[in-house]
């Protein structure tokens, strides 16, 4: 076994690295006298080419996993017809998606309209450029990593904001306001909660990050159990994924962003929500789960075949919510994230900091230090999570006394209701009917114009 | 570093860019088109900062400016009564031009007029750190003032547009 493993080390087809390619590649070029700034560029689109290959070979599957996993949740059976076990589905409907006739209304901004898709799916993908795959194996090792994350994040609903107003729909408008709305809300949640990691590891890098969990041999989700819950839920609030897809609610809002998109330009929205989904799933894999590290595994198994079982581990998760939870309402969701996640999110970073700092002054070991912390810091989310239920959540009554809303909303009148009543004034004389108001006398409007 | 041909080549790209979407920000007739080219501005800068190896401030920069900013602008220019229509010409674009010219003038004087000098160290390690550092050892006080400013910014934005509590029914 170790003479096999000194065999194939350090060649292209050792895959337990797979920047071994791109470095034979490299030495390749350096032997032909390329220069210098050729060997960056070939590594950058070698590097581009392999996360372009996965999130394309993800987009086909995951449509497949989401459908399957949710329908079985749902006691339905999902895609079955199409090869075996609707393995075939997503494929088929890519080809159907490429083949419709790609709509535009005519009072659609027509630059920002056809924009709006492609800069939905580019931040998705290139937030995957920071993200370590393996020891040698990101892409870009940025020193600000988990900013670059945010700030890339953040890009995305500014996206789907100037499809709803290319659209030029009432619909896709409201759905892109919530959007802007839940953005603005649920960025903050998610900011405090990877600052206190940040603190935690004392590194931005997302390598580094890993590299401290290696080290210290424990994944930072069970040293910080808080800021997992706050960020998964404030992620897939960003996602737009079902307990917060408010954007798209079918129900209220017939789709909401992308209700005007046909064809492929609808595709891309798809895709990229499913991409969106696993680039968030594999930055929370590096970041809380340790990335390519897993305890001894990582000695047998290459480092990227085990992140990619734990982006699918989070992944699932994600699906999870979506088939079994409700969705929100608007204030709800908004509410939520001010009075429960942001204030929580604080608690935790003075924790943290405290933390910190007593483990800097103490210069005890890690092995001692860890393990407390592990505790104390999921007894205070435990305590803080019911605490706040407790003390924030109004009383249950059967019939309650208050209206949960902040005030009462009043209702203007329909033009319906508006054109009943303004109807008897002119159409009847006698003005019989004309004080009674709109829905009082329906028959006023039939009646009205023939009389 | 900032003779490395390909640094060179990838700061006249990015600046040709921001300078070109600035200029399209102040002619675009479609208020929302100003707002998305006023992104790609930012982005832009970005780009910029990222050419000088400033990493923390460049992602800060795409963090507040194009992701945060922007959607500021969005609302104001959504709750704008006359959002819709053209960007039409005003009794101030006079002024503006003449304060634009005087802005540049001034700018373009301070550069011509400074004595550059090169810093006599490297490149920061890591930029974050550094930072912090400063941040909370020479300039704490400017930082801890700014700080209150903004909470003192905040609190205030909640008194203006808080309702007046009604009677529940």
């Amino acid at each position: 076994m170790s003479l096999l493993l000194s065999i194939i080390s350090h060649h292209w087809y050792d895959v337990r690295d797979l920047s071994n390619i791109t470095s034979e590649i490299r030495s390749l070029l350096g032997d032909a006298g390329a220069p210098g700034w050729t060997l960056y560029v070939v590594t950058a689109l070698l590097g581009t080419l392999g996360i372009i290959a996965f999130i394309g070979g993800v987009a086909i599957i995951n449509i497949w996993i989401e459908r399957r996993v949710v329908g079985r949740m749902q006691s339905r059976l999902g895609p079955n017809r199409l090869g075996p076990f609707g393995l075939l589905q997503p494929v088929a409907d890519a080809i159907k998606l490429m083949q419709k006739e790609v709509l535009q209304p005519r009072v659609a901004d027509g630059l920002v309209f056809s924009l709006a898709p492609i800069a939905f799916t580019v931040p998705g993908i290139i937030v995957l450029a920071v993200v370590p795959w393996g020891p040698n194996m990101a892409l870009a090792d940025l020193n600000v990593g988990v900013l670059y994350i945010l700030a890339m994040s953040s890009l995305g609903a500014l996206a789907v904001f100037i499809g709803g107003y290319g659209s030029n729909n009432k619909y896709a408008l409201f759905g892109s306001m919530r959007v802007i709305a839940m953005l603005v809300t649920y960025e903050i949640p998610s900011v405090l909660s990877l600052l206190g990691l940040v603190l935690f590891s004392g590194t931005m890098n997302l390598s580094d990050m890993v590299l401290f969990q290696q080290k210290y041999w424990i994944p930072l989700l069970l040293v910080q159990p808080l800021p997992f819950i706050i960020y998964f839920i404030a992620s897939s609030a960003e996602l737009n994924r079902t307990p917060a897809d408010l954007a798209e609610a079918e129900s209220e809002i017939a789709g909401g962003y992308h209700v005007e998109y046909s064809g492929m330009k609808f595709g891309l929205f798809y895709a990229a929500e499913l991409i969106n989904a696993v680039a968030i799933s594999a930055i929370i894999a590096t970041v809380f789960l340790g990335g390519w590290w897993f305890y001894r595994l990582d000695e047998i198994v290459p480092g990227w075949i085990i992140f990619i079982g734990k982006i699918y581990a989070v992944y699932f998760l994600f699906v999870w919510t979506r088939g079994t939870l409700p969705r929100f309402r608007i204030d709800q969701l908004l509410a939520f994230a001010w009075k429960w996640m942001t204030p929580m999110a604080f608690l935790n970073i003075v924790l943290v900091a405290a933390e910190i700092l007593i483990w800097d002054e103490t210069g005890a070991s890690a092995g001692i230090v860890l393990p407390i912390y592990a505790v104390v810091n999921t007894a205070f989310a435990a305590l803080l999570i019911f605490g706040w239920v407790k003390l924030m959540s109004p009383k249950f009554s059967r019939f309650p006394d208050r209206l949960r809303m902040y005030s009462r909303i009043d209702v203007p009148s329909l033009p319906a209701n508006a054109m009943m009543s303004a109807v008897p004034e002119t159409g009847e004389p006698d003005g019989s009917g004309g004080h009674l108001g709109g829905a009082e006398s329906p028959r006023v409007l039939a009646e009205g114009p023939t009389a | 570093m900032i003779n490395d041909t390909g640094i060179v080549i990838a700061f006249y790209i990015i600046g040709a860019t921001t300078v070109g979407s600035a200029l399209m920000v102040a002619t675009v007739r479609n208020l929302i088109h100003a707002v998305l080219f006023l992104v790609l501005t930012f982005v832009g800068v970005a780009g910029i900062y990222i050419v000088l190896s400033a990493d923390f401030v460049a992602m800060a920069q795409i963090l507040i400016y194009a992701g945060a900013i922007s959607v500021l602008l969005v609302f104001a220019v959504m709750l704008t009564p006359s959002a819709d229509r053209k960007n039409s010409e005003t009794s101030f674009q006079l002024p503006a031009l003449a304060l634009t010219v005087f802005v540049l003038a001034v700018s373009v004087f301070v550069i011509y007029d400074t004595n550059w000098q090169l810093a006599g160290r490297g490149q920061f390690l890591s930029t974050a750190a550094s930072l912090g550092r400063a941040f909370l050892h020479p300039y704490v006080v400017p930082f801890e003032v700014a700080s209150v400013l903004l909470v003192v910014a905040m609190v205030g934005a909640i008194v203006l547009t808080q309702e007046e509590a009604s009677d529940a029914a």
